[in-house]
């Protein structure tokens, strides 16, 4: 696989400008000692040998626009192309985040009309649009636990309740504000087993970590006996936004007992991910969280709106500025593009389109909780026989062109394979790819080879991550001598 | 609604697979409570039409920034950016992909993420990096965490001539952290004076160029920290020329990527650098790529290293960063290899030499001066005679952009001003703010 | 045989093997199985002081973490460096040059509760 550096070609010709006042030198200006000794090693491409190479390399990629792209908990919907105009018009894309407030008063109405939105959408009182992720969001809500209970002289309040489905970060970004993890079993039903919750709530618990529905795509029937309960022990409610496109449109997190919720915008309101990022996770908060939340908060009065750094009981910034301003823009044209009916018209067709997949592949794959399920459902990949796994599945998946679910997540179901369809798959696509899971089924049965060698149709083959992770290769080896 | 393919027909024939007669009956999971509690927005569905116009409308409200002249800076800073790099981060294949978790559909990421840490280490004179951050701010807090983890003290030195939105979000994370930050003064050239460093710090923070533009000298700073860790903030494009860190003894380098290829945006996407000493690899945050093969024996990159992060380790992970800044991290490998190694310094170049004309022009102006004596890269600090505010605003009415004096006042520089100038302020727009200063006093 | 009679084993699947007032501790051949590749060997500084039960060692595969806990109580006063390049030795031999570390016991007594071979073998096919 070429990279950049591969490149042996010295492209030449005018890439800057001239310069155009008297030169003074280098050796004038910057002293020996704090000057390079030797030129970054960076190849010089001339622009079609630079575009064919990334042209190239995109064709080795997938995103949602190549296809369907079901993985679970990560909502990959299609992202209206209109918005990334938007996103780029000068007026916006050319804003100095340092410029003064008088001359970016549309940026700042842009953000304040999103708060307000967002708001509505949490059913929770106020906003901060600075998170860059929902992790980020996630550690600005622990961030403003960790203060409401200092001042309120509950610091003892240091255990976080998570259920044993949950992500990842949820305990990642408790730890790092200083709270320990108790861990909370599902029940049977794959909900909060309220008995073993009730059990573990003391005066030590500042709160519970809850993803709605849960990572299971399961909504938490109990959900208002759960958040009376951490409430009533003097704990507060953290609600995970990953999964916002299940119920989108018709219920809100304010309304089910939540303090905190973050939103997933490169999720439920559809800004492209790029690939990893950039994301942007607004969180949004209940009135008694409100006065720790991040400056600047953007206001509004008589002279229009401010960057107002002046709430004492601030947390302080959690983003070099205002947060991913480009990705909010984006999340909230298409607020305006789909309005209250379209909002709803999401989770509509995303919980019927995930129920029909389920419904459909738990004939020929075990579904460990069968039940209605929201927006997204975990099938298990055992017992296909011959000792193909989870892994093989998704594998062969590749070679049938769809990109493969979340695949041993979550931790709780055995080969785990989570499926989110999204609202935008027609019945059409998701017939097609419930008959290549049958397919897949079927030869893992009669020709379980064609599985363990999958993918032979894609740019390579099963990688060797052991040798990956043993012998690290992180950069590129410039003294490597060719083979 | 437009972006749904479903029609009522498909609609109905799955509500029937599923065994249920409504759409609604999908969402009696959900406390009837809850759904009566529902309020809408108030927005109607729109158009594509009507929705750019709202857009439009709400743009006109900023400002016309070609009608400017900007000698904005702190981080964020105005450079040209060819129009090779929206091409490449608009191809769908990159901005419409998630996390490279299945690598054999995601090579073209993967690649571009090993390029991207490549160049990192190239520019900072590290041994590894990510394939990025959230912005500046956030990774600088992520290397302090990171290094209070090596070091095991919970004390962090801070130079004070750190970027004031750095050193805030770092106040945040450090204090929900337990972290004490004791701060080290600058001298009279704008460098940091480390005759007093405090002990039992687990790093010092070093940001070079630093906020007034002064190019730090870090040789023998690492020598005298002992155990405890050398953590320097960056411009990249400055690294054309100056010195990389690792050459001074750096362990963790981070800085804001904005300046490569990424448009101001009111302050991001924007894009986290950082980069370390292997021996650190096991402790650093973020998402790393690695080469490897395939079951061909064919060259292949894959996420690597993940036992460090959250999807694994959950509450005991080196970070809980998930999504990062990846596509801004393509733009970034894009605008470097547009540029190349020389053309980075012939970048630099410009920078520096059109800063010095114009610091020295304003210096040559009465009662104008530099505010230090430090060498500088494309940013620096002039005192000036008038008041700084009422300056700023009649350079405003000139429509000439210049960084807000406040943060500079809060630093203990008062009566000054800071100019960042790049490659593309023209001879013409420096000489004619040196005029308008003129006319000013 | 293939568990090695001279030492002595912990339900967690370690192997501790007793030389003087020192012994030297990894992980059976069964645990590297359930491990997969390990690719990486987190070990404990020397010096340390570890009380039985704290964690001693932490093994790595592609997407695992596991930790070794400490099966007997005393100092560490060897590591195997080995592994620090070669952490694939714990999966080619566990029960020889894939030792993670030698701790000097305060209570050699200790030791004594510890499964012999067969008694490990027989738990292993009961579990």
């Amino acid at each position: 696989m070429k990279t950049i550096f591969d490149a042996k070609g010295k492209r030449e010709g005018k890439v800057l400008p001239a310069l155009d006042v008297p030169q003074q030198g280098l050796e004038k200006l910057i002293p020996h000692s704090l000057r390079r000794s030797r030129k970054p090693r960076i190849p010089a491409l001339s622009e079609p040998e630079l575009v064919r190479h990334y042209t190239r390399l995109s064709k080795l990629n997938y995103g949602v626009d190549d296809g369907l792209y079901p993985l679970g908990s990560c909502t990959m919907k299609y992202n209206p192309k209109v918005n990334e105009d938007l996103a780029q018009l000068p007026a916006f894309a050319g804003a100095h985040p340092l410029a003064d407030e008088q001359l970016v008063q549309g940026s700042l109405a842009l953000l304040h009309e999103a708060s307000r939105f967002l708001c509505n959408i949490a059913g929770l009182s106020d906003i901060t649009l600075q998170p860059a992720a929902g992790a980020h969001g996630e550690l600005t809500g622990m961030f403003l636990f960790n203060r409401y209970f200092r001042e309120r002289g509950e610091s003892k309040r240091k255990r976080m309740l998570l259920p044993d489905s949950a992500h990842g970060t949820n305990p990642a970004s408790a730890t790092i504000s200083g709270f320990s993890i108790t861990q909370i079993p599902s029940g049977e039903d794959g909900m909060v087993d309220l008995v073993a919750l009730r059990e573990t709530l003391d005066e030590t618990v500042a709160g519970i970590m809850l993803t709605v529905p849960n990572t299971l795509g399961i909504f938490e029937e109990r959900i208002l006996e759960i958040t009376q309960m951490v409430h009533a022990a003097g704990g507060l409610c953290y609600f995970d936004g990953a999964n916002l496109n299940a119920f989108l449109g018709r219920a809100r997190p304010g309304d089910m007992g939540a303090d905190a919720f973050h939103f997933n915008l490169h999720k439920t309101l559809s800004t492209p991910h790029g690939g990893g990022g950039p994301g942007s996770g607004p969180l949004a908060v209940s009135q008694c969280l409100v006065d720790f939340l991040p400056v600047p908060r953007i206001t509004k009065d008589e002279n229009g709106y401010h960057l107002d750094r002046n709430f004492p009981r601030s947390i302080g910034c959690m983003h070099s500025f205002y947060g991913n301003f480009g990705v909010i823009l984006k999340a909230y044209a298409y607020i305006l593009l789909l309005g209250d009916d379209g909002l709803h018209a999401v989770s509509d067709n995303a919980v019927l389109n995930a129920n029909y997949l389920q419904e459909r592949l738990k004939k020929t794959y075990r579904l460990p909780y069968d039940r209605l399920c929201k927006h997204e459902f975990v099938l298990s990949g055992e017992k296909l026989g011959r000792g193909i796994t989870t892994f093989d599945i998704a594998k062969r998946l590749i070679d049938y062109g769809f990109y493969p679910p979340t695949v041993y997540f979550p931790l709780i179901v055995h080969e785990a394979l989570m499926i989110e369809p999204t609202e935008c798959e027609g019945k059409e696509t998701l017939d097609r790819f419930i008959g290549v899971m049958e397919k897949i089924a079927l030869e893992a049965k009669e020709n379980p080879e064609l599985l363990r060698a999958a993918p032979q149709h894609a740019p390579v083959q099963r990688l060797d991550q052991t040798r990956a992770a043993r012998h690290p290769i992180l950069t590129y080896p410039f003294d490597e001598l060719p083979e | 609604m437009r972006y749904i393919a479903n029609t009522e027909v498909d609609r109905r024939a799955m509500l029937g697979a599923v065994g249920v007669s409504s759409l609604e009956e999908l969402f009696n999971d959900i406390p009837k409570k809850v759904r009566d509690r529902y309020r809408p927005i108030g927005l109607p569905e729109r158009s594509e039409l009507e929705t750019v116009r709202k857009v439009q409308k709400l743009a006109h409200f900023n400002a016309v920034w070609e009608q400017y002249t900007s000698f904005l800076g702190g981080g964020v800073y105005d450079h040209y950016i060819p129009r090779v790099v929206s091409y490449v981060t608009s191809r769908s294949e990159f901005s419409t992909a998630y996390t490279p978790y299945q690598p054999e559909m995601s090579q073209g990421t993967l690649t571009a993420m090993f390029e991207f840490q490549t160049l990192l280490c190239e520019l900072t004179g590290m041994d590894v990096a990510n394939s990025s951050m959230y912005d500046g701010a956030t990774a600088l807090a992520e290397a302090v965490l990171m290094a209070e983890r090596i070091a095991k003290t919970d004390k962090v030195a801070v130079c004070r001539s750190l970027f004031p939105h750095y050193r805030q979000v770092l106040d945040t994370y450090c204090q929900a952290g337990g972290i004490e930050i004791v701060e080290v003064p600058y001298d009279h050239a704008g460098c940091y004076n480390a005759d007093s460093l405090p002990t039992k710090i687990s790093a010092l923070v070093v940001q070079s160029p630093n906020t007034f533009g002064i190019i730090e000298e870090m040789n023998g700073l690492k020598e005298r920290l002992g155990a405890a860790l050398l953590i320097v903030a960056v411009n990249p494009i400055s690294l054309g020329l100056i010195a990389p860190p690792g050459k001074a003894g750096a362990d963790i380098v981070v800085g804001e990527g904005q300046p490569l290829g990424l448009s101001p945006s009111f302050g991001g996407p924007f894009l986290g650098l950082f980069a370390c000493r292997k021996q650190y690899l096991r402790s650093m945050p973020g998402r790393i790529i690695g080469r490897t093969v395939d079951a061909q024996g064919e060259i292949a990159y894959t996420m690597t290293s993940q036992t460090r992060e959250q999807h694994i380790r959950r509450g005991r992970a080196t970070s809980n960063i998930c999504t990062n800044s990846t596509l801004c991290a393509l733009a970034a490998a894009v605008y470097l290899a547009g540029l190349g190694g020389h053309g980075l310094q012939e970048l630099a170049l410009l920078n520096l030499e059109k800063a010095h004309y114009l610091a020295e022009r304003i210096g040559s102006l009465p009662g104008y001066s530099l505010a230090f004596s430090g060498p500088f890269f494309n940013e620096f600090v002039i005192s000036i005679p008038g008041d700084p505010q009422s300056v700023c605003r009649q350079l405003a009415r000139d429509k000439i952009l210049v960084n807000n004096p406040s943060s500079l006042s809060e630093l203990g520089v008062k009566q000054a001003l800071s100019f960042a100038v790049t490659e593309q302020r023209t001879k013409e727009e420096l000489d004619s703010l040196v005029n308008v200063l003129r006319d000013i006093t | 045989m293939t568990y090695p009679t001279q030492f002595r084993y912990t339900k967690e699947h370690e192997w501790v093997s007793l030389e003087g007032n020192k012994v030297r501790i990894g992980i059976t051949k069964h645990a590297q199985g359930e491990l997969g590749d390990i690719v990486f060997v987190e070990l404990p500084a020397l010096e340390a002081q570890l009380e039985q039960g704290d964690t001693l060692a932490t093994l790595e595969s592609v997407k695992a973490v596991s930790d070794v806990y400490a099966p007997i109580s005393g100092k560490v006063v060897e590591v195997n460096k080995g592994l620090e390049d070669s952490p694939e030795t714990v999966n080619e031999d566990p029960h020889g040059k894939g030792w993670l570390v030698v701790i000097e016991v305060a209570s050699p007594a200790q030791a004594d509760s510890l499964l012999d071979a067969a008694a490990y073998e027989k738990y292993l096919s009961s579990e």
